[in-house]
């Protein structure tokens, strides 16, 4: 039956309070384009300096660890993607080596090798994103032009690897599901003999651009201490003059392998940190050259293993599940039921683009993890804002949110 | 004998178990083996009571008493160069432990170890904030404290974080629901109308940001409404902002916007 509606008209008084002081409340988000996602920012202004900054965030939780506890492990690969949707393949790979060290399963190389790929296809992709975003926030619309348009060549490679442009999944645990395409490492190869003249040209346009220095130069200084005191990591830490990078200090996958530099910087601002994304793109580049050697040399080898061979937690290869029935009662079990890794706890930590991405996991040997705790790098680079800002202007609030480089499928989780 | 199951833990369960299933470990070694950490459980025991240590996937696992954690941490930090707490949170033992269990992740760049402090609290049990020690602790505490209702003393601003300030529940509980409540649309007009009245007014709707997409007429006609169906001329009058009908609820009184006036002094 129809609803009866009574006109409900909003209930309100006119209220004002005199303040003893200047002090204005500045309400900045949580729809702001330049918050890069659903940050709040609540701004204590004493003209136009910023006296007190509470950063409130929330609005995009999802509660995925809440969702981790009552998923199967396979079954929380594709969350893991929206966690920092700009670049999935890291979440998944964090996730997956999580629960590889707690099963203690060896990956195949060539499996490695294409991780590897994938890993720094997504560094890529990242540090592209930032920097499109980050110079339109502060009024470079070419270089966004730029930079989306080079992140598009690797979306495409990598749609064409996975299928997907953002959300990728493109990692299992044990592996990875597929080989890359035929086209893969020709298109790689072409993009990345490109890149060096790209990044060139994005440093002719802002490097000795005033509007650009004045933004960036001096400003949003974070010291070592406040850096580490706050859980900084990835190039925020690396600008603020702590050389540590995961990938170097406790190699995982076969980072050891490949020559690649670290850079850092003791300035600490904004323009270190622009430096820091910048260079890491020619340390990727270099990396990926390498993993393209690698990769030829595991065909060569004949290595054409690409999941870890494990029956209590690996499904078998498709072809042995069409045709042998111990193989596909395995899969069955392995789908339906899930995974039982060992009773045990792991912290793994790997470096994301953003930063220290681990993954705690707590098994008590059921088919869902007990406790899975997300550690995400944004969370903390949202927090320092608290600290960072008092003392900054308002035009300064738009660039220190850009070069932090945080995204909120990743703070609020 | 049948295990024991807590009854209210409404988390998504295990549909089949074998009986005779014995989950393996992940192997614990002893902390001797790795002379970093056998030099650091050294220095933390040598201070403080340590339960139990251990070394499990390259990591050290020091249990201590809850009490301790902040000067724990403080030795961690300025004696033993574990310069950054990476991650903090609590783990759900309410059914089998009645309390919970606390973890500190610390990382030391120079020693390029990491390991891991552990502590067990009891239910409705507070810990201490070492908000002071590490400043990344202060939104983790906040996280702990939304999730699992952990109050940290000495902690600057104990507020929830991801959850709405009025959020009821802490959802990292075993015993939170997954589900939200389906009935509540009815609940409104049960208590205002009478259960009997449900058919005349239908399902209360829950979602405010809703907007009839048919309903074009009225839509952005604030101030200026007409009855769904009217034909719009563009001189419709003015509708008085009157606030609902007369004595209906209780502590409101009727209000006339013309009368409203501009309170200066805020104690009134």
């Amino acid at each position: 039956m129809a609803q009866i509606k009574n006109r409900l008209t909003p209930f309100f008084e006119n209220i004002t309070f005199d303040r003893e002081d200047n002090e204005m409340i500045l309400n900045f988000g949580p729809q702001h384009p330049s918050a890069h996602g659903q940050l709040r920012l609540i701004l204590h202004l004493q003209q136009e300096e910023i006296v007190k900054a509470h950063p409130d965030i929330g609005y995009l939780h999802r509660g995925m660890e809440k969702m981790a506890e009552n998923m199967i492990y396979n079954e929380f690969m594709p969350t893991t993607d929206r966690m920092d949707y700009i670049a999935s393949s890291s979440n998944n790979y964090g996730f997956a080596l999580a629960v590889e060290k707690l099963i203690g399963l060896e990956v195949p190389r060539r499996a490695k090798v294409i991780r590897m790929m994938l890993l720094e296809i997504n560094r890529l992709m990242s540090h592209l994103f930032w920097l499109a975003t980050t110079a339109l926030d502060i009024g470079a619309m070419t270089i966004f032009l730029f930079a989306f348009r080079e992140r598009e060549y690797l979306m495409d490679i990598l749609e064409g690897y996975c299928g997907a442009r953002l959300t990728h999944a493109a990692i299992r645990i044990g592996g990875v599901p597929l080989d890359i395409q035929d086209s893969f490492i020709t298109q790689l190869r072409v993009f990345l003999d490109k890149l060096p003249q790209n990044i060139k040209d994005y440093e002719d346009l802002l490097d000795s651009n005033r509007i650009w220095l004045m933004r960036m130069e001096e400003v949003g200084v974070i010291s070592k201490e406040m850096a580490l005191s706050w859980g900084c990591t990835g190039p925020m830490l690396r600008a603020s003059g702590v050389k540590w990078d995961i990938r170097k200090e406790e190699p995982y996958e076969l980072y050891d392998e490949v020559e690649f530099n670290v850079p850092w910087s003791d300035k600490g601002d904004n323009f270190a940190r622009y430096r820091m994304y910048m260079e890491e793109m020619r340390e990727s580049a270099k990396i990926l050259y390498q993993t393209i050697t690698m990769y030829q040399k595991c065909v060569k080898d004949g290595q054409t293993e690409l999941m870890a061979h494990s029956p209590k937690y690996i499904s078998a290869p498709k072809l042995d599940i069409m045709t042998q029935n111990y193989s596909l009662m395995q899969h069955f079990v392995l789908v339906t039921q899930g995974m039982r890794p060992p009773v045990g706890e792991v912290y793994i930590p790997t470096e994301s683009p953003k930063g220290e991405l681990g993954f705690y996991i707590n098994s008590q040997g059921g088919p869902y993890p007990y406790r899975l705790k997300l550690r995400t790098p944004s969370f903390w680079h949202t927090g320092i804002l608290t600290d960072l800002l008092p003392g900054h202007y308002i035009p300064d609030v738009v660039s220190i949110i850009g070069t932090t480089n945080i995204v909120f499928g990743e703070v609020d989780r | 004998m049948r295990v024991y199951k807590p009854k209210d833990n409404v988390q998504k369960k295990a549909y089949y178990s074998d009986r005779f299933f014995i989950s393996p470990q992940v192997p614990k070694f002893d902390v001797e083996s790795d002379e970093v950490f056998a030099k650091d459980l050294e220095a933390i025991k040598a201070k403080f009571e340590v339960k139990e240590a251990y070394i499990q996937v390259e990591q050290m696992v020091v249990f201590i008493n809850p009490e301790d954690n902040f000067k724990v941490l403080e030795l961690l930090k300025n004696d033993l160069e574990y310069t950054q707490l990476s991650e903090m949170s609590a783990i759900d033992w309410l059914a089998d432990k009645q309390g919970f269990e606390i973890f500190y992740q610390m990382l030391s760049m120079n020693k390029r170890k990491r390991l891991r402090i552990k502590m067990f609290i009891k239910n409705g049990e507070a810990v201490n904030s070492v908000e002071k020690l590490f400043r990344s602790a202060d939104w983790s505490e906040r996280e702990m404290f939304d999730m699992f209702g952990i109050e940290a003393n000495n902690h600057p601003f104990m507020k929830r974080i991801l959850m709405p300030y009025d959020w009821k529940g802490h959802p990292l509980l075993k015993t939170y629901p997954l589900e939200g409540d389906e009935f509540a649309a009815w609940y409104e007009v049960d208590k205002i109308f009478g259960k009997e009245a449900r058919d005349i007014i239908g399902p209360e709707l829950r979602d405010t940001a809703k907007v009839d997409r048919y309903d074009s007429d009225r839509f952005v006609r604030l101030g200026h409404e007409v009855p769904k169906g009217t034909t719009i001329t563009g001189n419709e009058p003015k509708v008085e902002q009157n606030y609902q009908e007369e004595d209906g609820v209780f502590l409101v009184k009727k209000l006339n916007k013309k009368d409203s006036v501009i309170v200066t002094d805020p104690q009134r």
